[in-house]
């Protein structure tokens, strides 16, 4: 069984926001302490998958066995500009335009 | 004419069309009309026109100039410029979009509370969720405001709340059926599946999504549909995975209704046999949620205010990037990304996402094994029937373990089918059957016998 376990292997402060900063997600502090303890308990219990030697077994990607799906390759019309940029927060001519980086 | 949509089925409804005793406005109209008490939806349609019969669709599945969200504020505003294939392929057929259901936030969930929108409530007591991630669909199929629905079924969004609803819903074998517009999870998890009030309806409309896609290169060829008719269970081999069916958390009333269920099956000629899976219930859940957070960090890195959805303000590129993240993923999102980022990051990938990977073949080859001796295996889809609105919120491990049973086939990619075996306290209890890969004629079959015998009324109880 999958128990719900309270004791923390734990994830610490930095590691939330280093793990945030990675994934380009903004946290307030309250944030921070909030996900700390969740991720805790959650990354506690997944952890299980390291009490087994699984070293002489492959790993899967993919659930089916299929290789090397082709298509013809032949030019076919794109989106339409205008379909392109109808969901854009913001656009300059044909292209998106963002803050300055 | 009268319509009961509560128990109208798409067959049904199929016959009164072609024989003209109901026009498809009249059809669409009974759907519309009737009030979304449970929020069941996140957008109606009008109606399109047409003599087809109408369908839900998750909101995970892109349409065409309709409002498509996953639930989720980052894409609040968003409106699809294409269609996605089984949207294109309902279309046609005929079928005419009703609107789109409720779903927890970019199927991230099991209970629907989860939609940036608001939860949506089980029809048979809405102090009660309809589970998740398709708990729109499933309460909508339940609640007579649609007659089928999609959904999509990354680890039991699909068949968790068709159980907790009390209604037909099958996931697909991976790869019949094509994920082109569908709002990414865990790619190679996701498939989107039918929600229907019966299984020849169930089956009816996997015939009509299912098969190879050319937007989709992880599509295949699939087996011709048979619509089933048989009885009987003669000759039928069932495994009894002892893990699933005695696993700690099954409620005794789920544990009497599937007992009958299986002994009914036995009464109609199957042989039944109690079989081991030995790792794959144990380690399921730990193995998903590794895998599907670590796609899903990947996937959900394309939400970054440029092309489409939120964008909030930011004095750079890179502070409007994480102030847009911040601001329109919520909790469950959040979670699984840094959770998958946390899985894939440098000096964890080999103990964290290695192993998982691992560990996902051998689920699949434990079931490779189960199905040389049985046709499919049988135990309850969901450990607990529907449980009270917010019980669960507060604690994600706790939301997660509604997920144990359905887990495991998930990962090798096998189909899955819940049909309603009874009740217990006066709600449904799911029976789940699983085949190997491409075995849906077989569980359609099955699944129509039992349900013949079964006798379940659909119609939840408070509002026959």
């Amino acid at each position: 069984m999958f128990h719900v376990r309270r004791v923390m292997a734990g994830i610490s402060r930095d590691e939330v926001l280093h793990v945030a900063r990675l994934a380009r997600l903004e946290l307030t502090d309250e944030e921070v302490s909030k996900f700390q303890e969740q991720l805790s308990a959650i990354i506690d219990a997944i952890s299980k998958v390291s009490e087994l030697d699984l070293s002489d077994v492959p790993p899967t990607a993919h659930p089916l066995e299929i290789a090397n799906t082709w298509a013809e390759d032949e030019p076919r019309p794109s989106l339409p500009l205008d379909d392109v940029f109808a969901n854009a927060p913001d656009r300059d001519d044909d292209y998106f335009r963002v803050p300055p980086a | 004419m009268t319509i009961d949509t509560l128990r109208l089925t798409a067959e049904e409804a199929k016959g009164l069309l072609e024989r003209r005793e109901i026009s498809g406005a009249e059809l669409f109209a009974a759907y519309a009309e009737r009030e979304d008490d449970l929020h069941a939806y996140l957008y109606r349609c009008e109606d399109p026109g047409g003599d087809g019969i109408p369908i839900a669709l998750k909101d995970i599945i892109s349409t065409k100039g309709v409002p498509t969200t996953a639930g989720s504020k980052i894409l609040e505003s968003y409106v699809p410029v294409f269609d996605a294939t089984v949207a294109a392929r309902c279309k046609e057929h005929g079928l005419r979009l009703l609107g789109k259901t409720n779903t927890d936030e970019f199927a991230m969930g099991s209970s629907t509370e989860n939609s940036a929108f608001g939860p949506t409530h089980n029809p048979w007591d809405p102090t009660r969720v309809p589970g998740g991630s398709g708990g729109g669909a499933a309460a909508a199929v339940s609640g007579g405001l649609a007659p089928w629905g999609l959904g999509s079924d990354t680890g039991g969004s699909i068949k968790q709340p068709s159980a907790l609803c009390g209604n037909v819903g099958l996931r697909p074998t991976y790869g019949t059926v094509s994920r082109y517009g569908a709002v990414a999870f865990a790619s190679s998890l996701d498939q989107i599946g039918p929600v229907a009030k019966n299984v020849r309806d169930c089956a009816y409309l996997y015939s009509i999504i299912s098969g190879r896609d050319e937007n989709d290169s992880t599509t295949v060829d699939v087996p011709a549909v048979e619509v089933p008719n048989a009885e009987d269970l003669k000759g039928l081999r069932i495994g009894l995975p002892k893990e699933m069916n005695d696993a700690e958390g099954i409620e005794p009333g789920v544990r009497d209704a599937v007992r009958k269920a299986i002994e009914l099956a036995e009464s109609l000629g199957a042989s039944v046999e109690e079989c081991s899976l030995p790792l794959s219930v144990d380690y399921g859940l730990a193995c998903y949620y590794l895998v599907a957070p670590a796609e899903a960090s990947s996937n959900l890195g394309r939400y970054d205010g440029v092309r489409y959805g939120l964008r909030s303000d930011g004095a750079d590129f890179r502070e409007m990037l994480m102030h847009t993240r911040h601001d329109g993923f919520g909790d469950e999102p959040k979670r699984r990304i840094m959770i998958g980022t946390y899985a894939l990051s440098s000096g964890y990938y080999d103990a964290y996402y290695g192993k998982a990977q691992r560990v996902r073949t051998v689920i699949k080859r434990e079931h490779d094994a189960a199905f040389e001796k049985y046709d499919l295996i049988v135990s309850p889809t969901s450990p607990t029937v529907a449980f009270e609105l917010g019980a669960k919120t507060a604690d994600p491990l706790a939301m997660y373990l509604n997920d144990l049973l359905t887990i495991p086939s998930c990962m090798a990619g096998l189909p899955g089918l819940n049909i309603p075996c009874g009740l217990s306290e006066g709600l449904p209890v799911g029976l789940q059957l699983v085949g190997p890969q491409f075995a849906e004629n077989t569980l359609f079959r099955v699944a129509h016998a039992l349900e013949q015998a079964l006798a379940f009324d659909v119609v939840p109880e408070r509002l026959r």
